[in-house]
């Protein structure tokens, strides 16, 4: 449940951006989350319901823009695209990857009034 | 950065020059244009670089707020994090232009920063810091315990003790000698970076010690978060399952090495060394393994010498800052015995 923790950080994100832009409310959030970025989008989801309450994002709609996760395959020596850790590399079939890429979370923007 | 779908690439951006199309594992080129606008403070150089007060430079190749068009395609989004920048020009499905405002924050931005402090704390004061993490029940306490009494006498130790309740395991730890510190995350799944933070202030472990920090006992929640450690450590236990890595791919993924604990039980069960292993490197290829018992004390060696050289490396940085000093001396000695020959 560390979604819980990463919810609060989003509120805290949207409430701190959206003081500094005036706003009197937050009509919606846009949220990249990475496929690799260790978390369950709908326990997101659920979190971000129960933290926004009493913020400026009381009301505010959450959109998720999930990101793939992409690695460097040792093997084919170029980059790739994973469904997760532990995942192999979609060409060689093998499990010499590092990741580069969709394992953060981060808020894109808001929508103020 | 693009705004519209969140790609972008590395934090050098010309302005008022179309960026090239990138190489890009993912990527997906815009069929229209679209906009930047951004303010900044003055203070452009001749070339017109400036820096904004987040830290980003990039230059512009004529003077401020204006919006261009550009078409090409981008790749990840890489570091830059851009915040405060006010309303953001770019266009959005069901969000209306003039209202939207720019954030770009990672989410973990705040635990972050706190844990590079935490870091670069440890490194200059030569503190070599594990992060211990494991399902309940891996015998991590245990195995802590075992390993400080090996230690003791070769190098400092301090803990750092997480559970949800109870000071039992920083008692134990305690009963080694060792200076503990139990931190009580209540309904918390894991430790964070501002509670580390807070406990090395009371704790004070002291200058070239090894600090452990036994998280708690969840394979899931505490592989998102950077306390600062140099390393994460993976203890799993052969009564647990040799599929664990598999199952839990995330905390394999972001451990250095793996210890396989009571390893002594083997003899009863029908765990597969070999396949567990072969999991965790599935996982995560270049992770190390060491199979240990607390118990019998097989492996405690090798595991000790993994500490040893770990605490070495972070202790180095602060020789080599004193090696300029010595050779200074020395060259003063030499000056001196040519002066007394003389």
């Amino acid at each position: 449940m560390h979604e819980m923790a990463l919810a609060e950080g989003v509120r805290e994100i949207v409430d701190e951006a959206a003081r500094s832009g005036g706003a009197r409310r937050v009509a919606a959030v846009r949220v990249e989350i990475g496929r690799l970025a260790q978390v369950e989008v709908e326990a997101l989801r659920f979190a971000f319901e129960v933290v926004k309450r009493g913020s400026l994002a009381d009301s505010a709609r959450l959109e998720i823009v999930e990101r793939e996760g992409s690695a460097w395959c040792m093997r084919c020596c170029e980059p790739v695209v994973i469904a997760g850790c532990g995942e192999p590399c979609p060409k060689c079939a093998h499990y010499q990857l590092q990741v580069t890429g969709g394992d953060r979370m981060r808020v894109l923007e808001i929508e103020i009034e | 950065m693009c705004m519209t779908c969140g790609c972008g690439h590395d934090d050098a951006h010309v302005e008022g020059v179309p960026d090239p199309a990138h190489d890009d594992a993912d990527g997906h080129a815009h069929d229209r244009a679209h906009e930047h606008v951004h303010d900044h403070a003055h203070g452009v150089d001749d070339l017109g670089w400036h820096t904004h007060a987040d830290g980003t430079r990039h230059r512009h190749a004529h003077a401020h707020e204006h919006p261009h068009e550009h078409e090409h395609a981008h790749e990840d989004p890489g570091a830059d994090l851009h915040f405060g920048h006010g309303p953001a020009g770019s266009a959005a499905p069901g969000m209306s232009q003039s209202r939207m405002v720019r954030v770009e924050r990672d989410i973990l931005a705040a635990n972050d920063a706190i844990a590079e402090r935490n870091r670069e704390g440890f490194e200059k004061r030569g503190i070599f810091a594990l992060n211990l993490v494991s399902s309940p029940g891996s015998g991590k306490t245990t195995l802590l315990v075992r390993t400080i009494e090996r230690l003791t006498g070769l190098v400092p130790v301090a803990v750092i003790e997480g559970d949800q309740q109870t000071s039992f395991d920083a008692e134990r730890i305690r009963a080694t000698g060792a200076p503990a510190l139990q931190i009580n995350t209540g309904k918390g799944c894991h430790l964070d970076a501002a509670m580390i933070k807070t406990a090395l202030g009371r704790l004070a472990p002291p200058d070239a010690s090894v600090l452990m920090i036994e998280n708690v006992g969840n394979l899931v929640c505490p592989a998102g978060f950077d306390l600062g450690e140099a390393h994460k450590v993976v203890v799993l236990s052969v009564t647990e399952g040799e599929d664990k890595p598999l199952k839990y791919p995330d905390m394999f993924h972001a451990a250095s090495l793996m210890l396989l604990n009571k390893v002594d039980l083997l003899p009863h069960l029908s765990f597969d060394v070999e396949r567990c292993i072969a999991n965790a490197r599935q996982v995560h290829p270049a992770i190390e393994v060491i199979e240990i018992s607390a118990t019998s004390g097989e492996g405690m060696s090798e595991w000790l010498a993994w500490i040893e050289r770990g605490a070495r490396a972070a202790r180095a940085p602060r020789l080599a800052g004193e090696r300029p000093r010595l050779q200074a001396t020395r060259l003063d000695v030499r000056d001196h015995v040519k002066e007394v020959r003389s």
